[in-house]
């Protein structure tokens, strides 16, 4: 079963890509996201009904080097059934949104056939995103995750009439190429030190890179540390995190569905998915923890402020999304991460809701993005209306504080909050309030320009704004669901007591009752018990029984070191910390009320009283144009340098006075400027010979 | 010698004598100019090479010397005939169309690709450093004319002109160190030279010059910097399918004399050359993948590209041991079928004169030719290392062989250029899938190119699905070579 779901969106990739010409382009759509659907079903069924025993599925022997062996296998545990069900899901439902929102695409003239291709990159992408969660072994990981790259590239580029979507694509690629320069090294890094590629054996091996030294760049370094920190660089660059960041906003140039299914759900929260999967390496890396928190956090701050002022919608749910992702990084930093998940679950309903209600309004709209053009459309439009309250509902975490009912965003969000405090984090949790604000502020602009006060913009887009196709409102009525129930329903799973999580996740459970009587695990109720009484005493004096995480690295999903008591101490958590999300998403909309229901002249007087701090977030504190000088100019520089002087200039200006004269045939014999002088390449050729010479009579042969 | 001893003699060299034999027959056919001529000489030519990799497979099944121990047929040298065999055929493959583009039809242009073959093969055989020398001299020769075949084509003769310049400086270095160790050894056979040389210093001096002298001549052929000027001016001027006979069948004969010396049987010889060939692979992976950003020539940039994939060949030598030998000989297998793969894309954008190698040339090719352009995106991919390629593969295992050597430093220094790289494989794949183009490239795909993009396509991908077996293949042929 696992392995049909798999595959299925390839099968429906292939004969919808190089099949359409044969059985025509409606079929060939269908066929692709007939397969998706089929996908989604098996998915499903192999979530509801997963035992927590991981399973290993080999479909073909697949790299043998040396010590290097590893078959092409499918890891099924909680983790992978988790993702499964939110990649077919949302990409099942997205390929259904495009058949509306890619009919008539004014990108393309009358008669181009451009849809099956848009679907089979779809689906390509969505069996190459299967292959990375599916993955047993960080080489098929990696493959997925070049896959997904290289599936996002082309889809970010899909209006390659737009010279901005070409240039969006090709950074997404060459900025994912930074961060899959440091999980290319991490994964060489475990390979050098376990000998192994597969997760069973690096994650047994976890304990001991902790305590094995590395000499790396002429410094010593712990490896655990090391290696955690390498692979999170690679997460950087996929999750779209501080530094790494820059491609998200441009890769909005691709089509909505896209962004909605690659930018929002999925591929970019492959990030946190990897670092979830690593936990068992990650709790033995303490300060790469540490950095993951203050980077998670650092990047959900600057994303809100910078979400605070664009007026592009689609720029607004990206930066929104970069920041949650910040949240989740923060989740996992602090060694919570089945809240990490528990989020990536409800950020893909709520986000994926989002950015397709916003291709509804911008598909309303004759494909206006700008927010500044919107207003009024409550009424024109309502079912997007009422769609994307919910997500905004979701998103900025409506619910009843002290208790477990809200939107999903409610409970997840406040779930990574408390974990920021009981982790210890006060840099991560009082980031995140903060960041809550002003999610809870951008989140109510957006709805209150799109769709509440006087319409603005073209008069005749206005009159002629129409709501969207029944194939775009299924899946915003199904997303809306889950946006709603997704967080209630699997609270307890993600969020709960010890003994839910572990049974969910397939961890094994101690109890550790004050008594210190212990269980199945014996050698670990030693450590459970201090555990348990650091300051717990009270919830096993209420008489309940009181579980402890008793895994071995590598057993069930997740894995929680012996002294991870994150989970228990978030839910002591003094009740200021439980309500103040809470405060910061009311604060936030009383803010965006106050400044564009009640008083809509507001925000332009402000943003001209404070200019400098205006300009910095809208021009999204400049990175882009830094990296321009420090990184894209150099390179380029070394570039021509190496051609232009390098093979001609430094040594033609030096040796060109002397040998032009002496012989100027040779001159003659030159032909163009760039191509160089024969006598330049054989005095490069001597010099070289010079340089072996010497380095091989002095340092080679003295050994 | 016997007669015995030299009817055996004559068996092992089959191979040889069939690819002579029929330039030898092409060469007379080709004096009898007739219409058609060139695909008779395409078709016999071919036929040749069958034979041969027929008669190469047979006599696989029994290794042996011949010739007084100057020749040898081994799992190695096989595997290293069969590449030259495949690229020589994909090169004839792509090669009619472009002569008739370039208006250049000529019968000796087949003459001259089987010459260099034999001459390749010989290299590949030799074991004995006069033999390697004749066969190296040969494959030489017979590409200096062919590099200057568009006689009409400046840019072609004076490519041709530099090269033989170039070419002949880097011979007579060669033959210089060559003559060094004879003087030191007192023969020229590579085992009797291995033993000769376990009781000489390495600190020698005069080892060390030779040991210079031997390696520049041969990493010349590389195109390893500081002697990698020649190749973005040769392979810019030379005709398209010989910059592909060059960049793939002339790589793979030095590759594979540089490693029978420098890693069987001269292998003492390690200590001298390691730290420099160290500084010379990183700047070679580094120089290449630089330069390469900044061309606007697709030839001169694949020229770069090629530069600095001999860097990453250098890094498999470096690794050593039979992973790193196996590591090499895959990489170059998947090098030769996408490289080649790729050329037949730009045989099929030549418009003649020179037209159509600018990389603008490659813009809407996704709409115009979405058959070809799919593939030359595979290639590309595969170039770049990018999975699910063969490419990835390549490069994969010559980093899991410097991994496993104990090279973290080196392989990190891969990676990290690499990266960089990738970063002009795509600006041409940008250029085919989001450029317009007023003009788009027509043409029809012959029936010979065709063939050549299918067996090549077919090639990345299968060794980018299937790499284990590949690497089945080429370990046991390293296994072989290191006897």
């Amino acid at each position: 079963m696992e392995t049909i779901l798999l595959f299925a969106p390839l099968v429906g990739a292939i004969l919808c890509g190089f099949g359409y010409k044969y059985i025509g382009e409606k079929a060939a759509m269908w066929t692709a996201t007939g397969m998706l659907f089929l996908s989604a079903f098996l998915s499903w069924i192999s979530f509801v009904t997963f035992d927590g025993v991981t399973q290993h599925i080999e479909v073909l022997r697949w790299i043998e080097s040396g010590s290097l062996s590893t078959s092409w296998g499918i890891r099924l545990d909680r983790l992978t059934t988790i993702m499964l069900i939110v990649i077919t899901t949302v990409s099942s439902l997205v390929h259904l949104y495009s058949f509306g929102y890619m009919d008539k695409d004014p990108q393309w003239k009358e008669g181009e056939s451009y849809k099956p291709r848009f679907f089979a990159y779809l689906s390509f992408f969505t069996f190459a995103m299967l292959m990375l969660v599916t993955s047993d072994n960080l080489v098929q990981m990696f493959f997925g995750w070049e896959g997904v790259g290289v599936a996002s590239y082309l889809l970010i580029g899909f209006y390659y009439r737009k010279p901005t979507a070409n240039a969006a694509a090709i950074k997404a690629f060459v900025v994912n190429r930074v961060g899959d320069f440091g999980f290319a090294l991490g994964i060489f890094g475990l390979f050098f030190l376990t000998d192994s590629i597969n997760f069973n054996d690096v994650f047994a091996a976890a304990p001991k890179l902790a305590e094995t030294q590395l000499t790396f760049l002429w410094t010593e370094w712990n490896a655990a540390n090391l290696l955690a920190f390498l692979l999170f660089v690679g997460a950087m660059g996929k999750s779209a995190q501080l530094f790494l960041h820059t491609w998200l906003p441009d890769a909005m140039e691709g089509p909505t569905p896209v962004s909605a299914l690659i930018h929002a759900a999925t591929m970019v929260t492959a990030g946190v998915f990897l670092v979830c999967r690593m936990s068992p390496l990650m709790e033995f890396a303490p300060e790469a923890m540490a950095f993951v928190t203050v980077v998670g956090a650092s990047t959900a701050f600057f994303a809100a402020t910078v979400g605070l002022v664009q007026t592009d919608i689609k720029r607004v749910i990206a930066y929104s999304t970069c920041s949650q992702l910040g949240y989740m990084f923060v989740a996992a930093g602090v060694g919570m991460y089945s809240a990490a998940m528990f989020h990536l679950l409800t950020h893909a309903f709520f986000k994926a809701l989002l950015f397709l209600g916003a291709g509804s309004v911008i598909n309303a709209m004759h494909h206006e993005q700008e927010m500044t053009e919107y207003g009024g459309l409550r009424k024109k439009i309502p079912f997007t209306y009422w769609s994307m309250m919910i997500g905004t509902l979701a998103i900025t975490g409506v619910g009843i504080p002290l208790t477990h009912i809200g939107f999903a965003g409610f409970l997840s969000k406040d779930a990574i909050i408390e974990s920021a405090y009981a982790g210890g984090s006060g840099y991560g949790f009082w980031l995140l309030v903060v960041a809550a604000a002003m999610t809870s502020f951008y989140s109510w602009r957006l709805m209150f320009l799109t769709f509440f006060g006087k319409a603005r913009g073209d008069k005749h887009t206005h009159d002629h704004a129409h709501e969207s196709p029944i194939t775009m409102l299924i899946p915003l009525g199904v997303l809306s669901v889950g946006a709603v129930l997704a967080g209630m329903l699997w609270y307890g799973s993600f969020f709960g007591h010890a003994d839910q999580v572990g049974k969910f996740y397939g961890i094994p459970v101690a109890e550790a009752s004050a008594h210190g009587e212990t269980s199945d695990h014996g050698e670990d109720a030693g450590h459970g018990e201090p555990a348990a009484d650091d300051g717990h005493g009270e919830a096993t004096a209420e008489g309940e029984h009181h579980y402890v995480f008793a895994g071995k690295p590598g057993e069930g999903g997740l894995y929680f070191g012996k002294d991870n008591t994150v989970l228990d101490d978030a839910h002591a958590a003094p009740v200021w910390v439980k309500v103040s999300p809470f405060i910061a998403m009311l604060g936030g909309l009383l803010m965006a009320i106050w400044f564009y229901i009640i008083n809509p002249s507001l925000p332009g007087r402000l943003a001209t009283a404070q200019k400098p701090l205006y300009l910095f977030f809208k021009n999204k504190w400049y990175f882009d144009e830094l990296y321009n000088v420090i990184f894209v100019k150099p390179a380029l520089a070394i570039g021509r340098f190496l051609w232009k002087r390098g093979d001609g200039g430094t040594i033609d200006g030096f040796l060109n006075g002397v040998a032009m004269g002496v012989v100027p045939f040779f001159t003659r014999l030159a032909g163009r400027a760039q191509t160089g002088f024969i006598f330049t390449y054989a005095f490069w050729m001597v010099l070289g010979i010079a340089a072996l010479v010497t380095w091989m009579s002095i340092g080679g042969g003295a050994h | 010698m016997d007669l015995t001893q030299i009817t055996s003699s004559v068996l092992a060299s089959g191979p040889e004598i069939i690819i002579i034999l029929g330039a030898c027959v092409a060469l007379m056919l080709s004096l009898v100019p007739r219409p058609g001529q060139g695909a008779l000489l395409a078709g016999l030519s071919l036929v040749m090479i069958a034979l041969a990799a027929a008669m190469s497979l047979t006599l696989a099944q029994n290794p042996q010397t011949a010739y007084g121990g100057m020749f040898v047929n081994d799992g190695f040298s096989t595997f290293f005939k069969m590449l030259l065999y495949l690229g020589t055929a994909l090169t004839i493959l792509i090669s009619d169309r472009y002569l008739g583009t370039e208006d250049a039809a000529k019968g000796e242009y087949y003459v001259l690709l089987l010459f260099a073959l034999s001459g390749a093969m010989i290299m590949v055989s030799g074991k004995d450093l006069l033999i390697i020398y004749v066969g190296l001299e040969l494959q030489a020769l017979s590409i200096y004319v062919l590099v200057g075949f568009l006689t009409t084509n400046t840019r072609s003769n004076e490519a041709a002109l530099k090269y033989v310049i170039l070419g002949a400086f880097s011979s007579g270095l060669l033959l210089f160190g060559l003559s060094l160790l004879y003087g030191l050894t007192g023969t020229t056979q590579l085992e009797a030279m291995g033993e000769a040389l376990d009781s000489v210093e390495t600190s020698s001096p005069l080892l060390a010059l030779a040991t210079v002298f031997l390696i520049v001549g041969l990493l010349f052929k590389v195109g390893a910097v500081p002697f990698h000027m020649w190749v973005p001016d040769i392979y810019e001027g030379a005709p398209s399918p010989v910059t592909g006979f060059m960049s793939t069948v002339g790589k793979v004969a030095a590759v594979a004399v540089i490693l029978r010396l420098l890693i069987q049987d001269l292998a003492m010889l390690d200590p001298i050359w390691r730290g420099s060939v160290e500084a010379v692979a990183v700047l070679t992976l580094a120089a290449g993948s630089f330069a390469a950003l900044v061309q606007t020539n697709i030839k001169r940039m694949l020229a770069y590209s090629s530069i600095a994939h001999g860097g990453f060949l250098l890094l498999g030598l470096l690794a050593g041991g039979s992973e790193g030998l196996a590591s090499v000989m895959l990489y170059l297998l998947i090098f030769t079928v996408t490289n080649l793969g790729l050329f037949a894309v730009i045989v099929l954008l030549n418009r003649g004169a020179g037209q159509g190698e600018n990389i603008q040339d490659f813009s809407g090719l996704a709409k115009s030719q979405p058959g070809v352009a799919l593939m030359a995106l595979v290639f590309l991919l595969s170039l770049a290392g990018i999975p699910p390629t063969g490419g990835f593969f390549a490069k994969f295992y010559v980093l899991v062989a410097l991994v496993d050597a104990g090279f973290v430093l080196l392989a990190v220094f891969a990676v990290l250029l690499s990266a960089i790289a990738a970063w002009f494989y795509l600006r041409v794949i940008m250029l085919m899938y989001m450029e317009q183009n007023d003009q788009p490239a027509v043409f029809q795909v012959s029936p010979a190119i065709g063939w050549a993009l299918i067996v090549t396509f077919t090639g990345t991908v299968l060794t980018g699905v299937l790499p284990a077996w590949f690497l089945g293949v080429s370990k046991a042929a390293a296994t072989a070579g290191l006897g």
